[in-house]
C-alpha cells in the first residue's frame, strides 16, 4: 500500500550482524539494536513499537523468540509485536501501527540460528503436513523441481543460473562453475544460497520525527501469499511477488533491487515477476540468514538510498515453499509529492 | 484517527480432540461462521491474519502457508502473529491496525490451536542442554505466583473455586464452551485432585482443539452492516520480560501499563463503573481477581473481595467471563482472540444465553508468556 | 573463550486428524487406489483439496484416478536424509496421475539419475502393508498401471500418525559457559549488570536493561525459598516423580531467584522464607551442568522474613 504524502514512513537506521551466538539470538541483537538506533539517532526509550520475526522451529524451541525481548530491556514496559516469519513482514506490522497513528518510530528485528538443525530438512515441515510433509522432501529439491520447469520451459539455462552465482561469489566465473557436480540435478552447489547465522534491525520513523535525518523514504509495501499446493499454480510464475510489486506503487524507476532468492533460480524468475529490466542493477543476495535475511534486504535497499547510489531503490522478501509468499517494498530519496 | 468496528465473529465447538476435522476443517468452522455474522463474502475480504501458538504444538512450520488457500488468502495479504498466550488478541489487534491505517476495508482474522494434533506439556517442557531438569508443567510456572498472591493479601482459600464454580456454570450457557458443568459447586472444585498445589483439578483449564474467526471492517464497511457492529475503542498492546530483578509477577507492569493506556485511550475514566462486562484471561482460576486488579478494576489486594461478593458472576456489577472463559475452552492460540471476540458478541448483542443485558461497553483481555505479553481491547455499542 | 553446546533432538509421533476428504483419501490409499477431489471447475486435485479455491465450499467429490503418471519435473538426491521415502539415491519428482490435472510430489525408484527424465511414466509401488497414510504409497518407479477400479467406498480413515525427529544444536553464550564452567568447579558465579547493578544467576544480557552483564560476582550455594508449588500431576515430558515441591530460590548474593527442587523436608512443610541449602552431586560426577546440584535442602536457619523477599515475587 501506498502511504499519503504526509503519512511517509522512512527507514533512518539499520544494522545487521552475519553471526547468532545463540538460537535465543540475545546476545547478538543488543548491539545490532545499538548500532541501528545509533544510525538513526534515537535512544532506545524513543521508540514506540518494537517488532520481531523468527521462527521456533528454526531454534528446535517452543516460544524462542520471548527471550529475544531481553535484548530490548523492556522495564519499564514497551509495546511489542511478534510475526511467526521473515522479519520483513515485521516492518509490514511496524509501517502499518504508524500509519495508523498507533507510533511514530518502531524497531523491527529479525534472528535466528539457521545452522543450529539442517534447514533443508526442517523447512520439509512447512509443507502439507499430510501428504507431503511425511515424505520429508528438503527443501533443495524441491526448489530443484522448479528450476527445472523453469529450464523445460525456456525460461533460463544452468548457464543462466551460473551467471547469477558468479554475480553473488567473489572472483567465480561461469565455466568454472559449470564444472561442478550437481547438488540437487539441476542445481548446483553455487545456486543454493549458504544458510547463515544471522540478526538485523530496522528504524523506521512517522515523516514528523524524521526531522533532518537520512532517511530512505518508504513510497510503498505490498505482501501476497499464494496457493502453496504444488499443482495450484504455475511454479515458474510468481503471482504474488507481482501482485506485490503493483500494491507497492509500481516498480517503473526502481534503478536497484535487492532481492531474496534463496536459490539462482528464482532469482531470475523473480526479476521476471517483477518485471525488473536488465539494466537495474542488484544488490547480491549472499547469505541466507533465514527470518532476518528478507528485512536485510530492506535495509540494504535504504542503504542504496541514503548513500546516494540510487534516488528509488527495491527490496523483496520471500517465505514458504518454492517462492510461495513475497514483498516488496519501494524506497526512495526523497519524499513523494 | 479511522474508525475500525467487528462486523461478525465465529468459533468452533470446542473439545479435547477434535478428530472430525483437519486443521483447515477447523479454521474453516470458524471462520464460516464469522462470515455469515457479518453478512460477509469471500470476495469482501481484503486480508487475512492468523495467528496461532508455538508451531511445535502441531508440528507444521508457518501452517498459515499451507493453509492458505483453506483460509481464502491465497492471493492476498497473509500475516502470522505468534504473541504467546496473548496472540488472539495480538491477531485481532494486528487486523484492526490494517483497518485504521487504512491499508484494507475488511480483514479477517482468524486463530487456532489443534492441540490433540500433540501435546502441549512435551512441546513446552522441552529441556535445552545445559539447563536443570527442573520441570513442573504450565500450572507448576504460574501456582507459585498465585501463592505469592494469596500471601502478599492475606486472600482467604475459597476464592480460587468460587471463580472455578462461577466460570463452569457459564460455560454451561454456551454452546461452543468446552466444559460445560452446571451442576459443579464450591464443594466438589475443593474436593477435586491438588495439581499443583495451590491449584486444583477444577481450577485449570482443559487442552483444546478450537478455533476463533473476527471480520473486522472500516467505518464505511460498518455502516454498511445491516447487523450491530462492535466498534472497537481502543486496543493495546505492552511487553516485559519473562524475569527480571524486581519483576512483579502478581501484578506484572505490563498488563498495568497496557490497561492504562487503553482506559486512556478508550477515554474511560472508571473502568469498574464504565465497562459492563469483561472476558479476561484467566487459564487457572485464581487469575481472576489478580487481572481484575492488574486492569485496574479494583484496587490492589482488592480483587478477590469483587469475587467473593459475586459480583463477576453473570447479573453482578462487572460480569467477568460469561463464556465461562479459558477454564471452560483453551485452544491456546485461539483462546485470546475468543475473549476479544465474546467481548464484541456482548456489545453486539449476540452472546445468546450469556449475554449481558445492556452491555454497551467490553473488555477482552489476553496475556501470555510468562505474564509478560498482554493485549487487549475496548469495545462498545457505539464508536 | 570457547562457548559449549550439545546436541538437541525433539521427536514427537504427531497425531493428525484428517477431516472428511483427506480421511477419505487415505482410506483409498489404505485400499491401493488413489482419490483425487474434483472442483468445480472440473479439475480433478491429486491429492484432493479439502476446500474449492474458486468457490471456497468445501469438497465433496472424489473420484478414482490411475496410479501410473507421467513425470512433469524431477531431481535427484544422491545422499536420502533421515525419513525419507528411500535410503539409497532416488529422484524426487512431480508426478501428474493420469486422470489427474494437478501433479503431486514423490520418490522415483529408478536406480540412477540417467534413468530419470521429463516424461517418463512411472507407476506406484504400493507398501506392503497399507495402513492409511501417505506413505502407504512407498515411492514410484518406472512403468504403467491401470486403476484397481470402483469397489465399495470404505471408512475413512480418522487419524494418521506422523513423527518428527530433528536434530539441533544448543549452543551457549559466553557468559552461559563461563557460568557452567564455575559450576563443574563447585562454585556459582553470576553477572552484575552494568547499569541497574543487580546479580543475574545465570548470568545473561540483563533483560531490564538490554545490556550485557560483565562483572563476575560469586553468590552462596544457599538461599530463601521466596515463592514454590507442590506438583502433583503427571504430565508428558516430566522428568522427576510426583509429588515433589519445586521452588524459586533466591541465592544470598543474587537478584533474582532460580527454580529448583526442595527435598528433605515433607512437602507440607516447605513454605515462603525457608532458608535452604544445596545439596551437591559426588564430587566425581561434576560436569558443566546445573545438574551438579541435585536439590536444596533446609539449611537449618530461621525463617527469612517476607519483608526480605517481598519485592522478589
Amino acid at each position: 500500500m501506498n502511504g499519503t504524502a504526509e503519512s511517509r514512513v522512512a527507514v533512518i537506521g539499520f544494522a545487521a550482524a552475519d553471526v547468532s551466538v545463540t538460537t535465543s539470538g540475545v546476545e547478538t541483537l543488543a548491539p545490532v539494536f545499538e548500532a541501528a538506533l545509533g544510525q538513526a539517532g534515537l535512544e532506545r526509550r524513543e521508540i514506540d513499537f518494537w517488532c520481531s520475526g523468527s521462527s521456533d522451529y528454526l531454534a528446535g524451541r517452543a516460544f524462542s523468540f520471548v527471550n529475544a525481548v531481553d535484548a530490548i530491556g523492556a522495564v519499564p514496559p514497551i509495546a511489542e509485536s511478534h510475526v511467526e516469519m521473515d522479519a520483513a513482514w515485521a516492518l509490514y506490522e511496524a509501517y502499518i501501527k504508524i500509519l495508523a497513528g498507533e507510533a511514530s518510530t518502531a524497531l523491527v528485528y529479525g534472528f535466528g540460528k539457521g545452522t543450529a538443525g539442517d534447514p533443508a530438512r526442517v523447512l520439509a515441515l512447512q509443507l502439507d503436513p499430510y501428504t507431503v510433509a511425511p515424505l520429508w522432501p528438503d527443501s533443495i529439491s524441491v526448489a530443484a523441481l522448479q528450476a527445472r520447469l523453469g529450464i523445460d520451459a525456456g525460461l533460463f539455462s544452468e548457464r543462466d543460473l551460473a551467471a547469477v552465482a558468479a554475480g553473488r561469489e567473489e572472483a567465480s566465473c561461469v565455466e568454472t562453475l559449470l564444472d561442478r557436480p550437481y547438488l540437487r540435478m539441476p542445481l548446483r552447489e553455487h545456486d543454493v544460497a549458504r544458510v547463515a547465522d544471522g540478526a538485523s534491525a530496522v528504524v523506521l520513523a512517522a515523516a514528523d520525527r524524521v526531522g533532518g535525518r537520512r532517511a530512505a523514504w518508504i513510497s510503498g509495501i505490498g505482501h501476497r501469499v499464494d496457493p502453496q499446493g504444488f499443482g495450484e499454480r504455475d511454479l515458474t510464475a510468481v503471482p504474488s511477488a507481482s501482485a506485490a510489486a503493483v500494491d507497492a506503487g509500481g516498480l517503473d524507476g526502481v534503478q536497484v533491487a535487492a532481492l531474496h532468492a534463496p536459490f539462482t533460480h528464482q532469482e531470475l524468475l523473480l526479476r521476471r515477476a517483477l518485471g525488473l529490466p536488465d539494466a537495474v542493477r542488484t544488490v547480491a543476495f549472499g547469505a541466507d540468514a533465514m527470518f532476518s535475511a528478507g528485512l536485510s534486504r530492506i535495509g540494504a535497499a535504504a542503504g542504496e538510498v541514503m548513500a546516494g547510489r540510487a534516488s528509488v531503490a527495491a527490496a523483496h522478501a520471500t517465505a514458504g515453499p518454492l517462492l510461495q509468499q513475497n514483498l516488496v517494498c519501494v524506497l526512495t530519496a526523497e519524499v513523494a509529492a | 484517527m479511522r474508525r475500525a468496528a467487528v462486523l461478525g465473529t465465529g468459533q468452533t465447538h470446542h473439545r479435547t480432540r477434535r478428530t472430525d476435522v483437519s486443521m483447515a476443517g477447523l479454521c474453516r468452522e470458524a471462520i464460516d461462521r464469522a462470515l455469515a455474522d457479518a453478512g460477509v463474502g469471500w470476495e469482501q475480504i481484503d486480508a487475512v491474519v492468523l495467528g496461532k501458538a508455538p508451531d511445535l504444538f502441531e508440528g507444521v512450520m508457518m501452517p498459515e502457508l499451507f493453509l492458505a488457500s483453506a483460509l481464502g488468502a491465497a492471493g492476498k495479504p497473509l500475516l502470522r502473529v505468534h504473541t504467546a498466550g496473548s496472540v488472539g488478541g495480538a491477531t485481532a489487534i494486528v487486523a484492526t491496525s490494517l483497518v485504521r491505517a487504512g491499508a484494507h476495508r475488511r480483514v479477517l482474522a482468524v486463530a487456532f490451536e489443534k492441540q490433540s494434533e500433540s501435546n502441549a506439556m512435551w512441546a513446552l517442557s522441552i529441556q535445552p542442554p545445559f539447563s536443570a531438569p527442573i520441570t513442573a508443567g504450565a500450572g507448576g510456572y504460574f501456582a507459585p505466583h498465585i501463592r505469592s498472591y494469596i500471601r502478599r493479601f492475606g486472600v482467604p482459600g475459597h476464592i480460587g473455586a468460587l471463580v472455578a464454580v462461577k466460570d463452569r456454570r457459564n460455560g454451561a450457557l454456551n454452546p461452543y464452551a468446552h466444559l460445560r458443568q452446571p451442576e459443579i459447586t464450591r464443594e466438589s472444585v475443593q474436593a477435586s485432585t491438588m495439581l499443583w498445589d495451590p491449584i486444583r483439578y477444577d481450577e485449570t483449564c482443559p487442552s483444546s482443539d478450537g478455533a476463533c474467526a473476527v471480520v473486522i471492517g472500516d467505518q464505511q464497511a460498518a455502516e454498511a452492516s445491516e447487523r450491530q457492529v462492535a466498534w472497537i475503542r481502543a486496543t493495546s498492546m505492552r511487553t516485559e520480560p519473562t524475569f527480571y530483578a524486581g519483576k512483579d509477577h502478581v501484578n506484572p507492569r505490563a498488563g498495568a501499563t497496557a490497561a492504562a493506556a487503553l482506559w486512556a485511550a478508550a477515554g474511560i475514566k472508571d473502568p469498574l463503573d464504565e465497562v459492563d462486562v469483561a472476558e479476561l484471561y484467566v487459564p487457572f482460576s485464581w487469575f481472576e481477581p489478580m487481572w481484575l486488579e492488574n486492569v485496574g478494576f479494583v484496587g490492589q489486594g482488592q480483587g478477590w473481595k469483587l469475587v467473593e461478593s459475586g459480583e463477576t458472576a453473570l447479573g453482578g456489577a462487572l460480569p467477568v467471563n460469561p463464556s465461562g472463559g479459558v477454564l471452560c475452552s483453551n485452544p491456546i492460540g485461539a483462546s485470546g482472540l475468543l475473549r476479544f471476540a465474546e467481548a464484541a458478541m456482548q456489545v453486539m448483542g449476540r452472546a445468546g444465553e450469556h449475554q449481558v443485558a445492556g452491555a454497551s461497553t467490553a473488555l477482552g483481555h489476553a496475556y501470555g508468556g510468562g505474564s509478560q505479553f498482554f493485549s487487549m481491547w475496548v469495545v462498545g455499542r457505539n464508536p | 573463550m570457547d562457548t559449549l553446546s550439545a546436541p538437541l533432538t525433539i521427536a514427537f509421533d504427531y497425531t493428525r486428524s484428517l477431516g472428511p476428504v483427506l480421511g477419505r483419501f487415505m482410506a483409498g490409499l489404505r485400499d491401493r487406489r488413489v482419490l483425487g477431489g474434483r472442483t468445480a471447475d472440473g479439475r480433478v486435485h491429486v491429492p484432493p483439496l479439502e476446500y474449492d479455491p474458486g468457490t471456497h465450499e468445501p469438497v465433496t467429490e472424489l473420484v478414482e484416478v490411475s496410479p501410473a503418471g507421467t513425470v512433469i519435473s524431477w531431481t535427484w538426491i544422491d545422499r536420502p536424509l533421515e525419513g525419507q521415502p528411500l535410503d539409497r539415491p532416488f529422484g524426487w519428482a512431480l508426478i501428474r496421475l493420469d486422470g489427474a490435472d494437478t501433479p503431486l510430489l514423490h520418490a522415483v525408484d529408478a536406480g540412477a539419475a540417467g534413468a530419470m527424465s521429463t516424461g517418463m511414466r512411472v507407476r506406484i509401488r504400493w507398501a506392503p502393508t497399507p495402513s492409511g497414510h501417505i506413505r502407504d504409497i512407498e515411492c514410484f518407479e518406472p512403468g504403467t498401471g491401470e486403476p484397481a477400479g470402483a469397489t465399495t467406498e470404505p471408512e475413512p480413515v480418522t487419524i494418521m500418525t506422523t513423527p518428527i525427529r530433528l536434530h539441533y544444536r544448543h549452543s551457549t553464550s559466553v557468559e552461559e559457559s563461563g557460568y557452567l564452567r564455575g559450576l563443574a568447579e563447585g562454585r556459582i558465579v553470576g553477572r552484575r549488570c552494568p547499569d541497574c547493578r543487580k546479580v543475574y544467576v545465570p548470568p545473561r544480557v540483563c533483560p531490564a536493561c538490554g545490556v550485557a552483564t560483565d562483572e563476575a560476582v560469586e553468590v552462596a550455594d544457599r538461599g530463601t525459598v521466596t515463592t514454590f508449588c507442590v506438583v502433583n500431576v503427571p504430565f508428558a515430558g516430566q522428568r522427576l516423580t510426583p509429588p515433589y515441591v519445586v521452588a524459586q530460590v533466591l541465592l544470598d548474593g543474587a537478584d533474582i531467584p532460580i527454580p529448583h527442587l526442595i527435598l528433605g523436608v515433607p512437602a507440607a512443610d516447605v513454605r515462603m522464607g525457608l532458608r535452604v541449602a544445596a545439596v551437591w552431586r559426588d564430587r566425581a560426577d561434576w560436569s558443566t551442568t546445573p545438574e551438579n546440584i541435585d536439590h536444596f535442602e533446609p539449611a537449618g536457619e530461621p525463617d527469612a522474613p517476607y519483608e526480605t523477599f517481598a519485592e522478589h515475587l
